[in-house]
């Protein structure tokens, strides 16, 4: 467990120290935050356009920044095995475990961190500051360990350049698309909404905003699907792991 | 007791023996030294002594342990440096240091003497990433002894690295004769020359001869090492 831990806070350095992770994390959403609260200064109240008021927009853009979790911790993985570096601690008395804890650990603080700044600067533009922001944070733990599992899966099979592809490009336009932030999945309707609605994105932003908007017996509903995706996505991920592991 | 010793190690990879019926024996203390071409089996062969693969056929002990029944405790006496520089690029070289002490559990206090030793301490705060090749290397080295280990594997230590860098690199392994066991590979003759006790020559995956630089010269019977080596390889030259 120690070894985890200590493995765990070089995995945080090594991603906090990288510009692109504080970019992609904490000013990316920023920035769309601004942006949109701006366009949605402009939409006329007759429109009955709701979907850019804040109350709906940061949980979106909070849920939606996590989607780059996936990238850095794919990123991070890939690097190690193209390195050296993943094969001198497998000579070292470190566990199977040990790497994967190793691994997930550092984006739990990281995912908490993404959360309270895009919250903190949707409370400057204007959201009411009220503790139904920290049971947000909470409710979008079991996307984070989506992103983490998807994260994993890809840099433990993937090259350094295709993770760019699948988690930069790919995935984050996945999570964009069928998340329900930008434009409502219930206008669209048919095959789209029901596809977006097995996956997890949409489910992890609706719960959300169940609970931004204190509507809390709405949470459940959708959180157990994220939570369905957490568990069989951190399987798959600790299965695949452990048998590339092996084959060192 | 002797620190390594390998019955008929073999390893396939699909049809090909990458080492094929290895016997070595390395005594406890010396510096040995690896020497073949490319391709002749080295990295393989440190990586079975590593458990980073398991051996197709064959037994080893390492430190008196068997590699395949008391892979854990070989794990804790021993350490690679991996032949491309393996070090955490973002991390600084101090924090680097730490990571692996605190993964071996071990005291932080030798972090200390290993920047100090190996010349460090003036670079102790810069990222491993800013580094150049030969500092990086140089910090790979510290990485591997900061376990204290019984047994060290540095794997081409020098490749890559101008003459300058390899001769200030030649003097830290040179350090290291009589306090740890070391096996060195390269494909550098005058490397093994120069830092070994003893010598083997590795090609096409087996030990083809053994001993002291001057014990090959002898058996070749010629006076320069470079000669031994072409005849005792009996392979093209690297
Ligand atoms: N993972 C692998 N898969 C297939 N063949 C390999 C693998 N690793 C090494 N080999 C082959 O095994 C032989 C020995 O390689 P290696 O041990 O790396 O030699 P050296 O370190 O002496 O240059 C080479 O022919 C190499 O191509
Ligand atoms: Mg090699």
């Amino acid at each position: 467990m120690k070894r985890a831990l200590c493995f765990a806070k070089r995995n945080l350095k090594e991603m906090v120290r990288d510009p692109l992770s504080l970019f992609f994390g904490i000013a990316f959403p920023i920035l769309l935050l601004v942006l949109l609260s701006i366009i949605n200064g402009s939409i006329p109240e007759e429109a009955h356009m709701d979907l850019f008021e804040m109350q709906k927009l940061a949980p979106g853009i909070g849920v939606f920044s996590l989607s780059f979790i996936a990238l850095f911790a794919a990123l991070l993985i890939s690097k190690d095995r193209g390195s050296s570096f993943l094969l001198r601690l497998y000579t070292s008395p470190m566990t199977g475990s040990n790497f994967i804890l190793g691994y997930l650990l550092p984006f739990l603080p990281m995912a908490a961190a993404q959360m309270i700044v895009c919250f903190g600067a949707a409370v400057i533009l204007g959201l009411p500051l009220s503790g139904n922001l920290l049971l947000c944070i909470a409710v979008s733990l079991p996307i984070t360990v989506v992103n983490i599992a998807i994260g994993l899966i890809c840099g433990t099979c993937l090259s350094e350049k295709a993770v760019g592809g699948v988690c930069g490009a790919l995935l984050t336009n996945l999570s964009a698309w069928l998340s329900g932030i930008w434009f409502s999945l219930d206008l669209i309707g048919g095959a789209f909404r029901t596809v977006a609605y097995v996956l997890p994105f949409a489910n992890a932003v609706d719960a959300c905003r169940a609970a931004m908007d204190g509507r809390y017996a709405d949470i459940l509903g959708t959180l157990w699907i994220v939570c369905a995706w957490a568990v069989g996505l951190l399987t798959v991920a600790i299965v695949i792991y452990t048998q590339k592991m092996k084959q060192k | 007791m002797n620190a390594i010793e390998t019955n008929n190690l073999t390893k396939y990879f699909g049809a090909v023996a990458a080492v094929d019926r290895l016997n070595l024996t390395v005594r406890e203390g010396e510096l040995f030294a690896l020497l073949g071409v490319n391709g002749a089996g080295k990295t393989t062969t440190i990586k079975l002594l590593s458990g980073l693969l398991r051996p197709t056929d064959g037994t080893a002990r390492v430190l008196g342990y068997d590699l395949k029944s008391e892979l854990p405790e070989i794990k804790q006496r021993i350490a690679v440096s991996p032949q491309e520089t393996a070090v955490a690029p973002n991390l600084t070289v101090r924090e680097n240091m730490e990571l692996i002490a605190d993964i071996y559990g071990g005291d932080r206090g030798r972090v200390l003497t290993m920047l100090e030793e190996l010349g460090l301490k003036k670079v102790e705060i810069c990222r491993a990433k800013t580094l150049s090749g030969g500092w990086q290397r140089r910090l790979s080295i510290a990485m591997a002894l900061v376990s204290d280990p019984k047994l060290l594997f540095l794997d081409e230590p020098t490749l890559g690295l101008d003459v300058l860098a390899r001769r200030e690199l030649w003097k830290v392994i040179a350090g290291l004769k009589g306090k740890v066991t070391v096996i060195l590979t390269t494909h550098y003759l005058e490397e093994a020359e120069a830092l070994a006790n003893r010598v083997g020559v590795m090609g096409g995956g087996s030990l083809k001869i053994c001993g002291t630089p001057q014990e090959l010269m002898e058996a070749a019977g010629t006076d320069r090492f470079e000669d031994a080596f072409i005849r005792l390889a009996g392979g093209e030259m690297p």
